[in-house]
């Protein structure tokens, strides 16, 4: 599903679709139980990155100049239209990612992973086990930084310096926070293994589960609006031309 | 030397942001030159905050931290943290390098010293922790979890810092690991001059060491002064979820029985010392553990009940009594 939003993002060109699929996101973010203004909110960091998209291809594309003089001659409109264009679709893709993330868990994720997966099955391709990677990986994102922002202090305290020396300079002082890092991270898989192990993991085969997903009314409900959001859309950008 | 004094200082995590969150409050203290000053408080309480402060990893939200006097800017950072050696929790976590004497010589590199020199100190600085010459040329991660942790506060000693500050360094070590690391910073403090800040939940080590104690509560200072002070206010360290030590309690509840005694005891030691004093102020001859009494019965043999009362004599002078009080 989200697959799809992301191309209907990217499909989208003129004005009128945006504004639909920003009424879409709108009401999928309330539907969600998170305010649409909720999930702006996380969007703050990457703002800076939307300011710079705005700012240099306001001035990178070629195109009718603003005016004669001065800077202004060297800012097109049809550079500001696309930015424009840019950063709403920027704000829509992390709107989108951040509801998805906030309502479904990373579990529920993988499931929807593996059962969308499962005809590569036939093929010999360890679905679950790609499914559980993924989910694992995931999971140790937030980890692992933290673990890291640690181990830089700790070299720092020890009067490591990161900011000053040629690029290989810089290179070779990343080593004293890398090794701990990657070392720590193989003593944590290799505690989750054992831990997985103790529970009597064995991957895919006879797996059963607590909570099995079922094509429910809501599914039913959401697939639908997004074909009819993709029919609309289609219609919007190709059929006019 | 080096004095560091924080005023008022607070620091607020991710400020500006829904999941903002004050870690330290108002906070005002005096780190004196040779102090042995500890930090106590629950898990959250802003110990490790409060550290990071020391060797400026962190800048104060508000409030605002001197070294000497002066604050300090990105100039002479790096100065700074070689003389404020904070060691981390788990600090074994840190170790990088191929040998244990290179990673011990990390802290000194770019200060210009010559490799002999380097060599004298990393030598020092293994030995200061209690590890042999053999370690010099072993790979930190084929040690154990004690002797990794000793090589990481070697690593941060080998700079010689003035202001040794270790955050929880015997958490997750045997009792016999934690005394003798506990007794290896003891001794460099006193080699060396060293100020020791140690933030540790465990009382026991708090009270044997410390001279100065600041008990943290959600970021505030709950409570600050010399260890006895501070372990004799059981209420309040109950409320912030720490307890005094064992023999405080103890000598505490025996206060009930006997008024006369001082219930500020916070080692075993010193709780003998006070034991001794009021035996003598009854009439009674004191008697270690391991004088037995002729009888010896069971409970005397195995539990080594001392001798007590008028009527246990020695007459022979061999430490053996003719009776003791469980006989």
């Amino acid at each position: 599903m989200a697959t799809v939003f992301m191309t209907l993002v990217f499909l989208a060109d003129s004005y009128l679709s945006f504004l639909l699929l920003l009424f879409f996101t709108f009401v999928v973010a309330g539907r969600a139980g998170r305010p649409f203004g909720h999930s702006l909110r996380g969007i703050r960091p990457i703002l800076f990155i939307a300011l710079f998209t705005l700012a240099v291809n306001s001035f990178a594309v070629k195109g009718t100049p603003l005016s004669e003089y001065g800077i202004l001659c060297h800012i097109t409109r049809e550079g500001i239209e696309q930015s424009v264009r840019m950063v709403i679709r920027l704000l829509l893709l992390l709107t989108g990612a951040s509801i998805l993330t906030s309502t479904t868990t990373p579990l529920a994720l993988m499931d929807g992973l593996a059962a969308l997966m499962r005809p590569l099955r036939r093929l010999r391709v360890p679905v679950h086990e790609l499914a559980m990677m993924m989910a694992i990986g995931l999971r140790f994102i937030p980890v692992l930084l933290e673990e890291g922002g640690r181990i830089f202090k700790a070299q720092v305290s020890r009067g490591a310096g990161f900011t000053s020396g040629n690029p290989l300079q810089r290179a070779r002082s990343c080593i004293p926070v890398l090794v701990p890092l990657f070392a720590g991270a193989f003593r944590r898989a290799d505690d989750l293994s054992t831990a997985m192990e103790a529970r009597c993991f064995r991957g895919s085969a006879g797996r059963t589960r607590m909570k099995t997903l079922e094509f429910s009314r809501a599914d039913v409900i959401c697939v639908t609006a997004m074909l009819a959001l993709s029919a609309v859309l289609f219609c919007m950008e190709f059929v006019k031309m | 030397m080096l004095s560091i004094r924080l005023e008022n200082l607070s620091h607020t995590y991710q400020r500006g942001t829904p999941v903002e969150k004050t870690a330290l409050h108002n906070i005002t203290l005096l780190i004196e030159p040779g102090m042995f000053l500890g930090i106590a408080g629950r898990s959250g309480s802003g110990k490790t905050t409060l550290l990071q402060h020391l060797n400026g990893l962190l800048k104060p939200t508000s409030g605002c931290i001197t070294f000497n006097g002066s604050p300090m800017d990105g100039h002479g950072m790096r100065d700074l943290r070689r003389r404020v050696g904070l060691v981390f929790q788990h600090p074994e976590n840190q170790l990088f390098e191929e040998t244990v004497c290179r990673d011990i010589a990390f802290g000194l590199s770019g200060t210009g010293l010559s490799p002999a020199e380097i060599d004298i100190r990393v030598r020092g600085a293994l030995e200061a922790v209690g590890l042999g010459e053999t370690f010099l040329n072993r790979s930190p991660f084929e040690l154990s979890g004690g002797e990794k942790r000793r090589v990481a506060i070697a690593g941060v000693i080998v700079t010689d810092p003035s202001v040794l500050v270790l955050d929880e360094p015997t958490a997750g070590l045997d009792p016999r690991g934690r005394r003798e690391l506990l007794d290896h910073i003891v001794a460099l403090r006193r080699e060396r001059g060293m100020t020791v800040v140690l933030a540790t939940h465990d009382m026991e080590q708090m009270a044997r060491h410390a001279e100065q104690v600041m008990v943290l509560e959600n970021g505030s200072s709950a409570l600050f002064g010399t260890a006895r002070d501070v372990f004799r206010d059981v209420g309040t360290l109950e409320r912030v979820g720490l307890e005094a030590p064992r023999i405080t309690i103890l000598m505490s509840k025996l206060k009930k029985v006997f008024p006369e005694i001082d219930d500020g005891i916070v080692t075993v030691d010193a709780a003998v010392e006070e034991l001794k004093r009021l035996h003598r102020r009854q009439g009674l001859r004191w008697r270690d553990h391991d004088e037995r009494c002729a009888r010896g019965s069971v409970c005397c043999r195995e539990f080594g009940s001392p001798p007590v009362g008028p009527q246990d004599e020695d007459p022979d002078g061999d430490g053996i009594y003719d009776a003791c009080i469980s006989c």
